[in-house]
């Protein structure tokens, strides 16, 4: 290798490692925190599209028109507008609950950031659940109805494992959504990935040998989580002719 | 001479059912009662209300008037003006289908269980047997309508034919007292309508009580103990099919076999 490549890339293993002076602990912690924001958010948003398909899907038009609103608000907005007003909203809210003083109440950041993500992820997953469960064959329903079971029953045997296997694969975008807005919770100042990238970036004015190992570590986390999507998918879709 | 026993109770009867769609009345108040042993073809052209009364038996269409017993039991229906009429109780209704299989005619497995597990479902989840016994019934009834070798298939890898004996065999793993079927073999491409028929013909054979709706007049005429001809949502025609089909008396019922 050319003796002046070789000494860049000492350069940048150094500045990467582990050993003192090295940003390989800082970055790999802001990667752990990005990865738990994602599935946090990811498991708020699973939980929030539940109840907002079970809404638009419920005999109560008030309940249609609740998830309506819901889906059409958060998708309609900018999630980092989302961001700034769970923050700010929560903080205003603290400060009041707090007396009122008059002086800025700092939110905890890792939770608002993962409500914020995890409410407009939301929004998406109860659209998602929704063609999920329409798409069951009305067929099968009536059968199972025909063969004596009970709504719960009927709900749990044949609705739930059928509308999963619909949801999966597009659930699996929700989650790299997610992953990839978790970036945006940076602005609150939570020091995940990305503001880790921007603080090693100005503090050693190397922002490439930064931003692209910021990059490289979104990847990887994304690879490795499609490969689990998936398999998630195979497995779930045991029954539905494939295209021989 | 014979002592004269007691009327035994139906499995099913029907008495003075109406069912109508908005202000369209698709049956006009029809009886029918299936014995025991009985197999009864329901024959009509499309539009006579034929189905609908099939599903009534199982409360999938809740009649606007008339009553439903399934072997002596009458299913309560909440009629209350104002909305439309459904059976007051749950649980009796559920109890009541699981003796009453049906087999439909787009075979309504459940695409997400192999064959083995779309029989044993009910049976495990609805009728609370155990589990192993089910299993072994299930293959012994696979065995039976010929696709043992396809019990750990789903339902997308079977032939339309293979669908419907898998659904046959789901509606004996009930051990039903009457099996409901709606146009079982309409959806077959027609060289597999026969593989069919020859189950359905040796559970007539064996005695099974079974009310089904069909466009097969060879099965109507040859396999059922009753033929009944529904046209307008009124029985038009009804005898034992070897007379009706002998001796028709309804000029409609001529015509219909004119066609057929």
């Amino acid at each position: 290798m050319h003796p002046e490549r070789e000494a860049k890339l000492h350069d940048y293993v150094q500045l990467m490692g582990f050993a003192p002076g090295g940003w390989g602990r800082d970055m790999l912690a802001a990667t752990g925190l990005t990865v738990a924001i994602a599935a946090c958010g990811f498991l708020t948003s699973v939980l929030l599209g539940a109840l907002g398909a079970a809404a638009l899907l419920s005999h109560l038009s008030i309940l249609r028109a609740a998830g309506r609103l819901y889906t059409t608000v958060l998708r309609g907005i900018p999630d980092l507008l989302v961001i700034y007003l769970f923050y700010f909203g929560s903080s205003q809210l603290l400060a009041l609950l707090s007396g009122g003083s008059g002086g800025f109440v700092g939110a905890p950041s890792f939770l608002t950031g993962v409500l914020a993500i995890g409410v407009v992820a939301g929004a998406y997953q109860a659209q998602i659940f929704r063609g999920a469960v329409q798409a069951l064959s009305r067929g099968e329903i009536e059968a199972a109805r025909a063969y004596g079971m009970s709504p719960v029953t009927l709900f749990r045997r044949i609705v739930l494992p059928q509308a999963v296997r619909h949801a999966i694969p597009g659930s699996g975008n929700i989650w790299q959504l997610v992953l990839k807005e978790s970036a945006l919770i940076s602005v609150i100042g939570l020091v995940e990935l990305m503001r880790q990238a921007q603080i090693g970036a100005g503090s050693t004015r190397q922002p490439f040998s930064f931003f692209l190992t910021a990059a490289a570590l979104y990847l990887v986390i994304t690879f490795l989580s499609g490969i689990a999507f998936r398999s998630l998918e195979a497995r779930a879709t045991r029954g539905i002719r494939k295209a021989v | 001479m014979a002592e004269r026993i007691p009327e035994p109770v139906p499995a099913v009867a029907l008495s003075g059912i109406r069912k109508s769609y908005g202000s369209v009345e698709v049956l006009h108040g029809v009886s029918l009662a299936a014995h025991e042993g009985e197999v009864i073809s329901i024959l009509g052209s499309s539009g006579s209300g034929k189905s609908t009364l099939l599903r009534c038996v199982n409360m999938l269409e809740v009649p606007n008037d008339g009553t439903v017993a399934i072997q002596g039991e009458e299913i309560r229906i909440d009629r209350r003006a104002g909305r439309p009429p459904r059976p007051s109780d749950a649980a009796q209704v559920q109890r009541l289908r699981s003796r009453a299989a049906m087999v439909f005619q787009s075979f309504n497995l459940w695409s997400h269980l192999t064959i083995l597990e779309n029989i044993i479902e009910a049976p495990v989840h609805v009728q609370g047997r155990d589990r192993k016994d089910c299993i072994a019934e299930g293959e012994a009834l696979l065995e039976r309508v010929g696709i043992a070798a396809k019990r750990n298939f789903y339902p997308a890898h079977l032939s339309g034919g293979q669908q419907q004996r898998a659904a046959i065999a789901r509606a004996l793993a009930m051990h039903p007292a009457i099996m409901l079927f709606d146009e079982p073999t309409s959806a077959l491409d027609p060289e597999l309508v026969g593989e069919v028929l020859k189950v359905m013909r040796d559970l007539a054979a064996e005695g099974r009580t079974m009310l089904v709706v069909t466009h097969e007049m060879a099965f109507a005429r040859d396999v059922s103990t009753r033929t009944v001809f529904l046209h307008k949502g009124v029985i038009e025609e009804e005898g034992s099919s070897a007379d009706v089909f002998a001796r028709p008396h309804s000029e409609r019922f001529r015509q219909f076999l004119a066609r057929a």
